[in-house]
């Protein structure tokens, strides 16, 4: 079996002793010196990824996954066992970091935090219409996936798409503009939030309808193959998007055509407010799908971006040398609900739960602290990054406001190329009925 | 002139294109190893090699989604569905993807892909596999659509489909994949959105597209022959862009309109022709315009019926007297 490619069995390790189907899996900790903390396994009969109901009254938070654990306190010999004992700060391609390459890890994590909060603020002053999904509490997956990407290297992704376009390199007022519909937004304001684009930056959207952009990851990855340059398309979905159709059409063309697209699942236990186990079938990883199309899949710790890093640096080495497809679930966590206008956000899971993560699990403070304790940075450093970004971000905000609105007649552009750009007689033809 | 089938005109249509431009791929259920489930793409894959010509699996949302991803790099993908009815497993990839990414990312995007096939009724395969979707798909900015009704203007829209900078949904016809009509040796491609009269006339104006352009060929002879009537004929070959002059030219020339076509009539493609027409040309009308579409009900598959189910020249020639 592929699997056994990554250095990891194909049956996932369990924790504890399951009496009724639901299974643990850990996630390598985001503390690797060897040492296991109690995160807070919270005894209040619910659990963090949303196991629950009848035959659930002892539900624990695993310590290692933040999901389900069936037995408390867990059998820590069982779990030292299970553990990944290979500190990936070590990976060789975490080793090679320079300190100021960290720190940017962190100012873009900031960066991302920074501008959708102002982005929130303004949305609730009226400044912007629709939907907003604020990937706070997920930042550092784009961040630490992102970071290993090469020159012929693409990014696709869903609605949940601001942490991904900043860190592609976008601008913020580029982005905060185009939320707020004006014309000097990165899609003139005909995108929204949702559908954010950079081409020139390899970032393709930005996309609305769930999984719909995994076909055209998988097209992204299929032309860099055809016209035979060494790349490879990420393209990001959520828990919720692993149950529709096309993604398993595009997995099975991945491996059949032996394509280098990596689908790197952001499983943050929700898709709006149907928990994991309301919504999947196989309780066991998403990502182990794959293993139906012959392909590849791990998993890693959203909090850890070492782990993130080598992981998604085996999956790129596997795109770029061998054209094969990967499948790499990150466990992350969403603070926000499904998007701002979501006022069920506090129903389907509980406001502990929330703030539990909040306490242990930020990735931001987690890499903060982390670098504060490499001797990296200081903790006033820091907070001068904070501050850097969070006045990025308020002139971002007026930048937005102060731009102009497109106009009536921009409506009817950038939907027909010859319209827009006529060579020799012109179009022919009627375009627009009204 | 040499006299080709128009399965042959696409055919030589997709082998010129081929030769001319790399980044022009076909893909498809059954295009390349099995010569094409209809044989339009007959030869392609000895010819040009499993680079170019691509079977795929029955994943029609995947694979069209490939292709528009694929051309949003550049690639110029032509895919086959075997039939436009199974276009509804993928309407996603084509309307919300194909569709809309030019202009949701601003123009920064370009989706240079065809997707083609046969979209028509009249074979006796049921309702799931008679659907002509034009309509729908003309519903869409941002796409276009053409439905050519002989070899000739087969393959020079076909050439101008796979040069186009958009996505254009190329809709053909099973029963006229064996019907032959001159087309040169030269090369030539027939503009997307440029109508064509396939016969003058002063007294009617008979406006269609796809098989249904036959139909009125067929009608305007009997109509001149037995009742000494001059049916010009339209051919509207794109249905988005839309040939508004041309029509309306015609319109203005004979002030009467019977507007044909194999859709169904709700929301048909020549609804929104009959509102055009009394929207621009109302005073020109010396009569009520008429419509003749299939008739409103699932693709019948009794044989018999099905062939009086869709526009026959004896309805369009009664429609045609009836305001004559
Ligand atoms: C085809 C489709 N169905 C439903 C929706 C509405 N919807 C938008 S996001 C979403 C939840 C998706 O959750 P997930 O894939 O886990 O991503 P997350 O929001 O957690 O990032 C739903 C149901 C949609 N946009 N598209
Ligand atoms: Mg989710």
């Amino acid at each position: 079996m592929e699997q056994s490619a990554l250095g990891r069995g194909g049956d996932s390790p369990v924790v504890g002793s399951g009496n009724n189907g639901q299974e643990c899996h850990p996630f390598s900790l985001a503390n690797q010196e060897g040492t296991l903390t109690a995160r807070g396994g919270v005894r209040d009969g619910s659990c963090y990824k949303g196991f629950r109901g009848v035959g659930f009254q002892n539900d624990y938070l695993c310590l290692l996954c933040g999901k389900i654990c069936l037995e408390f306190p867990p059998n820590l010999e069982n779990l030292n066992a299970m553990m990944e004992t290979r500190s990936f700060a070590d990976a060789e391609i975490n080793r090679c970091l320079t300190a100021e390459e960290k720190i940017q890890f962190l100012r873009q994590m900031f960066r991302i935090r920074r501008f959708e909060q102002t982005s929130l603020k303004a949305y609730n002053a009226g400044k912007m219409g629709g939907f907003l999904h604020l990937y706070t509490g997920q930042e550092s997956v784009a961040v630490a996936t992102i970071s290993l990407l090469g020159p012929n290297d693409h990014v696709i992704t869903a609605y949940r798409d601001h942490g991904h376009a900043l860190v592609c390199g976008m601008e913020m007022g580029e982005c905060m503009a185009e939320f707020f519909g004006k014309a000097t937004g990165c899609s003139k304001g005909k995108g929204g939030s949702m559908h954010l684009f950079a081409p020139d930056k390899r970032y393709w959207g930005g996309h609305g309808i769930v999984a719909g952009q995994t076909p055209l990851g998988l097209g992204i990855a299929y032309a860099l193959k055809y016209k035979g340059i060494r790349g490879c398309c990420l393209c990001y979905l959520g828990d919720g998007a692993v149950n529709q159709g096309v993604f398993h059409e595009s997995l099975n063309l991945a491996s059949l055509m032996s394509l280098p697209v990596i689908y790197i699942i952001e499983n943050n236990g929700y898709s709006m407010g149907t928990s994991l186990a309301r919504s999947s079938a196989f309780k066991q990883m998403l990502a182990q799908r794959a293993e139906g199309y012959n392909i590849p899949w791990d998993h890693a710790n959203g909090e850890n971006i070492y782990e993130m890093r080598a992981k998604t640096h085996a999956a790129i080495e596997r795109a770029h040398e061998e054209s094969r497809p990967t499948v790499l679930e990150i466990a992350t966590y969403r603070y926000y609900g499904h998007s701002v206008a979501d006022a069920n956000a506090r129903k389907y899971r509980t406001p502990e739960e929330i703030e539990h993560y909040k306490t242990y699990h930020d990735p931001l403070r987690l890499w903060q602290k982390r670098l504060v304790d490499e001797g990296l940075l200081t903790e006033e450093q820091a907070a001068a990054i904070d501050h850097e970004a969070r006045a990025e971000a308020e002139a971002a905000s007026r930048f937005a406001d102060e731009s102009p609105f497109p106009t009536e007649a921009d409506i009817f552009a950038d939907v027909y190329s010859e319209v827009d750009h006529p060579v020799g007689e012109g179009p022919h033809g009627t375009h627009f009925f009204n | 002139m040499p006299l080709i089938t128009y399965r042959k005109a696409l055919n030589d249509a997709l082998a010129e294109e081929l030769l001319r431009d790399e980044n022009v791929v076909l893909l498809g259920e059954e295009v390349a190893e099995y010569n094409g489930a209809y044989k339009v793409t007959e030869g392609l894959w000895a010819r040009f090699g499993s680079k170019r010509v691509v079977d795929t699996p029955i994943s029609e949302a995947g694979f069209v989604g490939m292709a528009v991803g694929a051309s949003m790099l550049g690639l110029r993908p032509v895919v086959e569905l075997m039939f436009w009815s199974f276009s509804f497993v993928t309407f996603d990839q084509i309307i919300n993807n194909a569709g809309c990414v030019r202009y949701m990312s601003g123009g920064q995007i370009a989706c240079p892909i065809v997707i083609r096939g046969p979209a028509n009724g009249g074979t006796n395969v049921g309702a799931t596999h008679s659907h002509t979707p034009e309509n729908f798909l003309a519903n869409t900015p941002g796409l276009k659509v053409v439905c050519p009704a002989t070899a000739y203007d087969a393959k020079g829209l076909m050439k101008a489909a796979i040069r186009d900078n958009d996505p254009v949904m190329f809709m053909e016809n099973t029963l006229l994949y064996g019907e032959q009509w001159e087309v040169p040796e030269e090369e030539y491609l027939i503009p997307i959105g440029v109508a064509d009269v396939k016969r003058a006339g002063t007294d009617i104006s008979l406006i269609a597209h796809g098989r249904a352009v036959l139909t009125c060929l067929k009608a305007a002879e009997i109509l001149q022959a037995q009742h000494g009537i001059h049916a010009e004929v339209v051919d509207l070959r794109s249905i988005r862009p839309l040939d508004e002059e041309t029509l309306l030219a015609s319109v203005r020339k004979t002030h009467r309109a019977v507007l044909v076509e194999e859709n169904k009539p709700f929301c048909g493609v020549d609804a929104q022709i009959a509102s055009l027409i009394q929207e621009k040309a109302f005073d020109e009308l010396d009569a009520p315009i008429q419509r003749i579409s299939a008739l409103d009900a699932p693709a019948i598959y009794s044989p018999p019926l099905e062939k009086i189910q869709l526009p026959t020249p004896d309805r369009v020639v009664q429609k045609a007297l009836s305001i004559c």
